[in-house]
C-alpha cells in the first residue's frame, strides 16, 4: 500500500500498478501497443476523414494538450503555480508571427519562440522565484499583465496572413505540426519524470524546506522546471501563430491562455502525465459540444467543475480512474484465484 | 495637474474600498479571493439596475446593494470557503485562489448571461455638475464616492475597535487557535469577515457604476487594483489598505502626467512587483508581520 502510494506521487503510476508478476506478463504489451495504436490513428485521420471541421477540432485537442502539458511541468511537477503562462504562449506567438511573415522559413521561425519565451522565463524565473505559493502566483500574474498591456499600446493593429499565404492555407500540415508537438511535449514531460532531475524537481513540490535541508539545489530544480515548461509553452504560441489567419497581437498574452491551461490540466489531474491529455479532450469536446447551443454555459460548467476538483477530487480524471481501477484488478484476481481452486 | 491629483485622489478612494474588502478575507481568513473583482461587479450592476428600473439613486440604493452582497458573502462562505477554513497556511491560501478562479468563471459568465456582455453606467441626472474650486472641478458623483469612501472605512474601523464581533475577527485574525480555545466561534467570525468584505466589494462597485462604467468583465482588472494595494499595503494590514489606496490612485493619476496615459495600470503593476520583490511586508507593515 504504502509502495503504491509513494509511486503514485512520483507519476509512476504503471510501475505502481504491477505488482502481480502475473498479471505483469500478460498486460505489459498493452500500454505501449494500445499507444501506437492511437498515435498512428491519428497521424491517420487526415487520411481517413475530409473534415475541416473534425481536423480543426483535432487541432485545438493538440494545441490544448500542449498548452496543458506545459503548465503542468511547473505546476504539477515542481509545484510553482503560474499564473504567467500567457506571457510565455504570447511571446512565442509573438516570435513566430513576426519572423515568419517577414519571410523566415517557418521551421526556424517555430523553434525561436520555444527559445525567446525560455530566455524571457530564465530573465524572470530567478527574481519570482523567491515568491512562495500564492504570491509566486500573483506575482507572475501582474508580469503577464504588464506585458499584455504593453503589447496591445505598441501593435493596437491586428495581424493578418498575406492573402499568399492563406490561398496556400494547409490545415493538414498544420495540424502535423501541432499533433507532432503535443507528442513531443507528452515524451518530454514523460522523460523528465523517469529522468533523475525528476527527484529534486518532486522533492521542491513536497517540501522545499526539507529538499533544501537534504542539500537540493532547490532553485536550479524550479528554473530546470520552468525551462522545459516555457519552452512548449513559447512553440504552443508559435503554432497558434501559424494557424490564426488573422488575430490581435495581444490576443495571444490574454489571461485565459494561462487560465484554460489551469483548468484542462486540474480537471485531467494534476502533476501527472495523462492528465492534460485527458483534460484537454474533455475541455475541448465540452466547450465545442455546448458552445453551439449556449455561448456561456460551458464555462460555467468548467467552473463549477474546477471547484469539485480542488475541494473534493483532487485528482481530476486521472484520480478518478485510478480509484476505480485498483478494485477492478482485485476483482480479477480474486475471480481468478476461484477458478484454480475449482 | 491639479485636477489630475484630485481626480487621482477620487479613483484612489474607490481602490480603497476594494482593497480593504479583499485585505479582510486575506489578512482574517488567509483567503485570497480572485473573484473579489466579480463580486464589485455584481455590486455594481445591483445599483445600476435599481436605477435603471426603478430610478433608485445610486447612493441610496447601496441600502440595497449592501446588504445583497453581504448575503452573496454569506452564501460562498457556507457553499466554498468553509471547505478550505480547515487547511493550513499555504496551503489554504492556494486553495482558497484556485477555489475563487473557478468562482470567476461562474460568476462572470453568470453576468454575462443575466445582463448581456455590454457595458453600462449609472447615469444620474447630476453627473455633470459639481463644485469649482480655484479652477479645479469637483462633480458631485465623485465627491459624494470619496465621502461614502471615508465613512465607511471609518465605520469599519470602529466596528474592528470597538464592538465584540470587531474584537472577535482581530483576535481570530492574530492567532485563530488562540481565538477558538478563548470561546471565539471561528466559523462564525469567518463567516462575517467574508460577507463583510463582500458588502464592502458591493460599496466599490457602486461606486464604480456611478463614476465609471460595469461590464461583465471588469472582474480581473479590480482584482488586479485591490491585489496591487494590499501588497503596497502590506498583507495582514486591513484599515491600512485604504490609504494604500489614494497612493495608487495618485500614482496613477501622476504616470499619466509625467510617462502616459495608456501606461498607467503598467506602472501600478511595475510598482506592485517591485514591492512583492524587495519589501514583501509592504509598505506600511513592519517586518514582523510579514
Amino acid at each position: 500500500m504504502m509502495r503504491r502510494i509513494v509511486m503514485r506521487r512520483i507519476g509512476m503510476r504503471d510501475v505502481a500498478m504491477t505488482s502481480p508478476a502475473a498479471l505483469t506478463r500478460s498486460r505489459a504489451w498493452r500500454g505501449p501497443v494500445l499507444m501506437a495504436g492511437v498515435i498512428a490513428l491519428a497521424a491517420l485521420v487526415p487520411v481517413l476523414i475530409d473534415k475541416q471541421d473534425t481536423l480543426n477540432l483535432l487541432f485545438l485537442i493538440c494545441l490544448h494538450i500542449t498548452l496543458g502539458q506545459s503548465w503542468n511541468i511547473l505546476a504539477g511537477f515542481a509545484g510553482q503555480t503560474s499564473l504567467g503562462h500567457a506571457a510565455f504562449f504570447g511571446i512565442g506567438a509573438l516570435v513566430t508571427r513576426t519572423l515568419w511573415l517577414n519571410g523566415m522559413f517557418f521551421p526556424v521561425a517555430f523553434l525561436l519562440s520555444g527559445l525567446a519565451a525560455v530566455a524571457f522565463a530564465m530573465l524572470i524565473g530567478v527574481p519570482t522565484f523567491r515568491l512562495r505559493g500564492a504570491y509566486f502566483a500573483i506575482g507572475t500574474l501582474g508580469i503577464a499583465e504588464v506585458l499584455r498591456i504593453t503589447v496591445s499600446q505598441n501593435l493596437p493593429l491586428i495581424s493578418t496572413m498575406p492573402a499568399a499565404e492563406i490561398a496556400a492555407y494547409n490545415l493538414t500540415l498544420r495540424y502535423y505540426v501541432a499533433l507532432a508537438l503535443a507528442l513531443t511535449t507528452i515524451g518530454a514531460a514523460a522523460l523528465l519524470l523517469r529522468s533523475s532531475w525528476s527527484l529534486g524537481i518532486l522533492a521542491v513540490r513536497e517540501d522545499e524546506e526539507a529538499a533544501q535541508a537534504t542539500g537540493v539545489n532547490v532553485l536550479g530544480h524550479k528554473l530546470l522546471a520552468l525551462f522545459i515548461s516555457s519552452f512548449f509553452a513559447g512553440l504552443a504560441g508559435g503554432l497558434f501563430a501559424f494557424q490564426q489567419i488573422s488575430y490581435y497581437p495581444s490576443a495571444a498574452f490574454s489571461p485565459v491562455w494561462t487560465f484554460d491551461a489551469l483548468l484542462i490540466t486540474f480537471i485531467g489531474g494534476l502533476g501527472t502525465i495523462g492528465g492534460p491529455v485527458l483534460g484537454a479532450i474533455f475541455f475541448i469536446l465540452v466547450r465545442q459540444r455546448l458552445a453551439v447551443t449556449l455561448v456561456e454555459v460551458h464555462q460555467i460548467v468548467f467552473g463549477i467543475l474546477f471547484i469539485l476538483i480542488v475541494l473534493v477530487f483532487p485528482g481530476g480524471l486521472m484520480g478518478a480512474w485510478d480509484r476505480l481501477r485498483p478494485r477492478a484488478i482485485a476483482e480479477a484476481l480474486r475471480s481468478r484465484r476461484q477458478l484454480h481452486k475449482s | 495637474m491639479a485636477q489630475n491629483i484630485v481626480y487621482g485622489l477620487f479613483v484612489g478612494g474607490i481602490y480603497g474600498i476594494a482593497a480593504v474588502g479583499l485585505a479582510l478575507a486575506f489578512g482574517v481568513m488567509n483567503v485570497l479571493n480572485i473573484a473579489h473583482g466579480e463580486l464589485l461587479m455584481f455590486g455594481g450592476y445591483i445599483s445600476f439596475w435599481l436605477f435603471s428600473l426603478l430610478g433608485i439613486d445610486p447612493f441610496v440604493s447601496l441600502i440595497i446593494c449592501i446588504p445583497a452582497l453581504f448575503l452573496i458573502g454569506l452564501l460562498l462562505d457556507r457553499l466554498v470557503y468553509r471547505h478550505v477554513a480547515r487547511l493550513r497556511g499555504e496551503a489554504k491560501i492556494k486553495n482558497s485562489l484556485l477555489i475563487s478562479f473557478g468562482l470567476v468563471l461562474i460568476l462572470q459568465n453568470v453576468a454575462i448571461r443575466l445582463f448581456t456582455a455590454d457595458e453600462r453606467t449609472t447615469q444620474v441626472s447630476y453627473i455633470g455638475q459639481g463644485i469649482n474650486l480655484f479652477g479645479i472641478a469637483l462633480p458631485y458623483t465623485r465627491l459624494m464616492g470619496l465621502v461614502i469612501a471615508l465613512v465607511t472605512i471609518l465605520a469599519l474601523h470602529l466596528f474592528l475597535q470597538r464592538t465584540d464581533s470587531g474584537k472577535a475577527i482581530r483576535a481570530t485574525a492574530e492567532d485563530w487557535e488562540a481565538a477558538e480555545l478563548s470561546g471565539i466561534n471561528v466559523p462564525r467570525v469567518y463567516m462575517l469577515t467574508f460577507a463583510l468584505g463582500a458588502a464592502l466589494a458591493g460599496i466599490a462597485g457602486t461606486l464604480v457604476s456611478v463614476t465609471s462604467s460595469v461590464a461583465p468583465s471588469i472582474g480581473l482588472d479590480w482584482t488586479l487594483k485591490a491585489l496591487i494595494v494590499v501588497v503596497l499595503a502590506g498583507t495582514g494590514s486591513i484599515i491600512g489598505a485604504f490609504p494604500a489606496g489614494l497612493l495608487l490612485g495618485l500614482v496613477e493619476a501622476l504616470s499619466s502626467i509625467f510617462i502616459s496615459a495608456s501606461y498607467r495600470e503598467v506602472v501600478g503593476l511595475v510598482i506592485f512587483l517591485l514591492v512583492l520583490l524587495i519589501r514583501p511586508q509592504g509598505l506600511f507593515g513592519s517586518r514582523e508581520a510579514a
